[in-house]
């Protein structure tokens, strides 16, 4: 059994259905790509597995459904997701951002791990006192990511972490994704930049208007012909 | 007797009494949204309570200031019970509906806690008793009473604990959170019901205080105490910037002086025109003023944003 297993699974804002009953899965450590065009509904996925929107369907976690499990219990079963657009507590500082990403902890290791959060991103460690909202939008993904790893996630969902970021921080942040990825966290990222994520990810499924469409390799995506008309430019 | 000393001393108890009570609107306005008019009616309630448990503690021959202490915590305790029921019956499930239904709720509460303390109290004043040894100083050429010195140092120790409190610890921080973004918050773990909850009974407890400490200074109880009270320290919160912790105690403390030295001096001021029982109007003048000329408060910076 995968860790995480999805089956017809859909979601709907009142009459508009955004997911129209997709199925996919993520293993144990495995980093998996989740690609589609704008609308696509690959927000929503990464949502309504979060807690954050209802669903109908099958959505199991280590073996365990999530229907009735609410947003904040999820976290404390291991789900950790990094927004689209952050969201990060503007008015706090970047160490109680990554404080308040450690809330279900009450163990002694907490500074430690913002002590590695700061080696992952030194950038963050200079302005540990600074408040987050006057942070650029590149720290900012940083503090996203920062404070989901610090709840020691065993699936981070991450909803396109390379959005509006110029090309050096781009490579930065998934230079972490596969740093992160190599540690053993199980990863499922949403992107719109299809190239980047199929090159860290081991698998990816194509997202069309609340269908996939194609699942395969990352490799067998990346070469072909579909993806590469259709999210690669070529 | 020094008139102005003596009304600066007036304003501060007063202001204290103000700055707890408009810490638990603020503080429910900075997580929610929502005005919750029927808080001050908690502040009654609050001190209803302790009155109760003084006469039968009193009848039970134990000391004054163990008295006052078990009468304070039952209030504290009843108040919070109250807050938590208040949120968990009339505002949890209008959450998403539009504002103007909560804010209408919430003056349906307002009526049927005063409704319901008239009903057990009744409409007369009662006498609430001194279990402090009524002593005055001397300062200047103005008095000071004990109570009213407790009462100072008493709003003090609770505000610095509110502070670090939301300032230095998990479940401040969480409340910050929630207040901030909630779906940020839920995302990090964060159980907003309890935290939203959590923050009603705070601000309860600091309205239950508030009760005792205006009906010790005043000597007198009534049903109907908490609107007016509640409508001030409404104003407070509004002047301070609403939603801003640091804010609702400047106001509250602020709007005690204004008060009282407008009482003091509004006669001389005004010529003999305008006397001292003006002094209510005078809050709702400030309310006015901040409303037209400063609408997000003295600290507050982002009201328009929430509205
Ligand atoms: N709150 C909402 N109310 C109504 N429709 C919504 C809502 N949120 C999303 N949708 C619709 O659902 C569909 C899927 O949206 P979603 O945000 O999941 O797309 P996405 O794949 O993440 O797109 P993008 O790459 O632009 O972020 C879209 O058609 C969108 O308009
Ligand atoms: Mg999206």
């Amino acid at each position: 059994m995968s860790l995480l297993e999805v089956h017809d699974l859909k979601v709907a804002y009142g009459g508009i259905h955004a997911l129209k009953g997709i199925s996919l899965s993520v293993a144990q450590g495995e980093l998996v790509a989740l690609i589609g065009s704008n609308g696509a509904g690959k927000t929503t996925t990464l949502k309504a597995l979060a807690g954050l929107l209802p669903y109908s369907g099958k959505a199991h976690y280590q073996n365990t459904s999530l229907l009735h499990r609410a947003s904040h219990q999820r976290v404390l079963d291991g789900i950790a997701l990094v927004p689209e657009g952050r969201g990060v507590f503007a008015r706090m500082s970047v160490l109680e951002n990554l404080q308040m990403g450690a809330y279900i902890r009450h163990d002694k290791e907490i500074a430690q791990d913002i002590e590695r959060i700061y080696d992952l991103f030194p950038r963050l460690a200079e302005r540990r006192s600074q408040l987050a909202g006057t942070l650029s939008g590149g720290e900012q993904q940083m503090v996203a990511m920062g404070r989901a790893l610090m709840s020691r996630p065993t699936l981070l969902m991450l909803d396109e972490p390379s959005m509006g970021l110029a090309p050096l921080m781009v490579e930065k942040i998934f230079d972490t994704i596969r740093n992160i990825s190599a540690q053993g966290v199980s990863i499922l990222l949403v992107e719109q930049n299809a190239k980047l994520a199929l090159e860290v990810a081991q698998r990816g499924y194509v997202l069309e208007n609340g269908n996939i469409t194609l699942e395969d390799s990352a490799a067998n995506l990346l070469g072909s012909a579909a993806v590469q008309r259709a999210y690669l430019g070529s | 007797m020094d008139i102005l000393l003596q009304q600066i001393i007036n304003g501060l108890v007063q202001g204290s009494v103000y700055a707890l009570v408009a810490l638990g609107y603020t503080m429910v306005y900075g997580i929610l949204g929502l005005i919750n008019f029927a808080h001050g009616e908690v502040v009654m309630v609050g001190a209803m309570i302790a009155l109760a448990a003084i006469q039968v503690l009193l009848a039970a021959a134990l000391s004054p200031l163990l008295v006052l202490l078990l009468s304070v915590l039952l209030a504290v305790a009843v108040c919070m019970a109250l807050g938590y029921s208040i949120e968990r019956i009339a505002y949890r499930p209008l959450r998403h509906a539009p504002r103007l239904a909560p804010l209408i709720t919430a003056i349906g509460v307002s009526f049927v806690l005063q409704n319901l303390a008239m009903i057990i109290w009744g409409r007369e004043y009662h006498s609430f008793p001194q279990l402090l040894p009524n002593a005055s100083h001397h300062i200047g050429g103005a008095i000071i009473t004990e109570v009213q010195i407790t009462i100072v140092l008493i709003a003090i120790l609770v505000m610095t604990g509110l502070m670090l409190l939301v300032h230095r610890t998990r479940l401040g921080r969480a409340m910050r959170a929630v207040a901030e973004n909630q779906t940020s918050a839920s995302l990090m773990g964060v159980n907003i019901n309890k935290v939203i909850s959590t923050t009603f009974m705070l601000g309860s407890a600091l309205a239950a205080i508030a009760g005792i400490m205006v009906s010790a200074n005043y000597g007198v109880v009534h049903y109907y105490m908490g609107f007016m009270l509640g409508l001030k320290a409404f104003t407070a919160a509004v002047l301070g910037g609403i939603g801003n912790l640091r804010g609702a105690m400047l106001g509250g403390v602020l709007l005690g002086l204004i008060e009282s030295l407008g009482a003091g001096y509004m006669g001389a001021l005004t010529g003999g025109i305008l006397g001292s029982h003006y002094q209510d109007a005078l809050a709702f003048v400030v309310l006015i003023a901040v409303l037209v000329f400063r609408p997000s408060g003295l600290l507050g910076e982002r009201v328009s944003e929430r509205a």
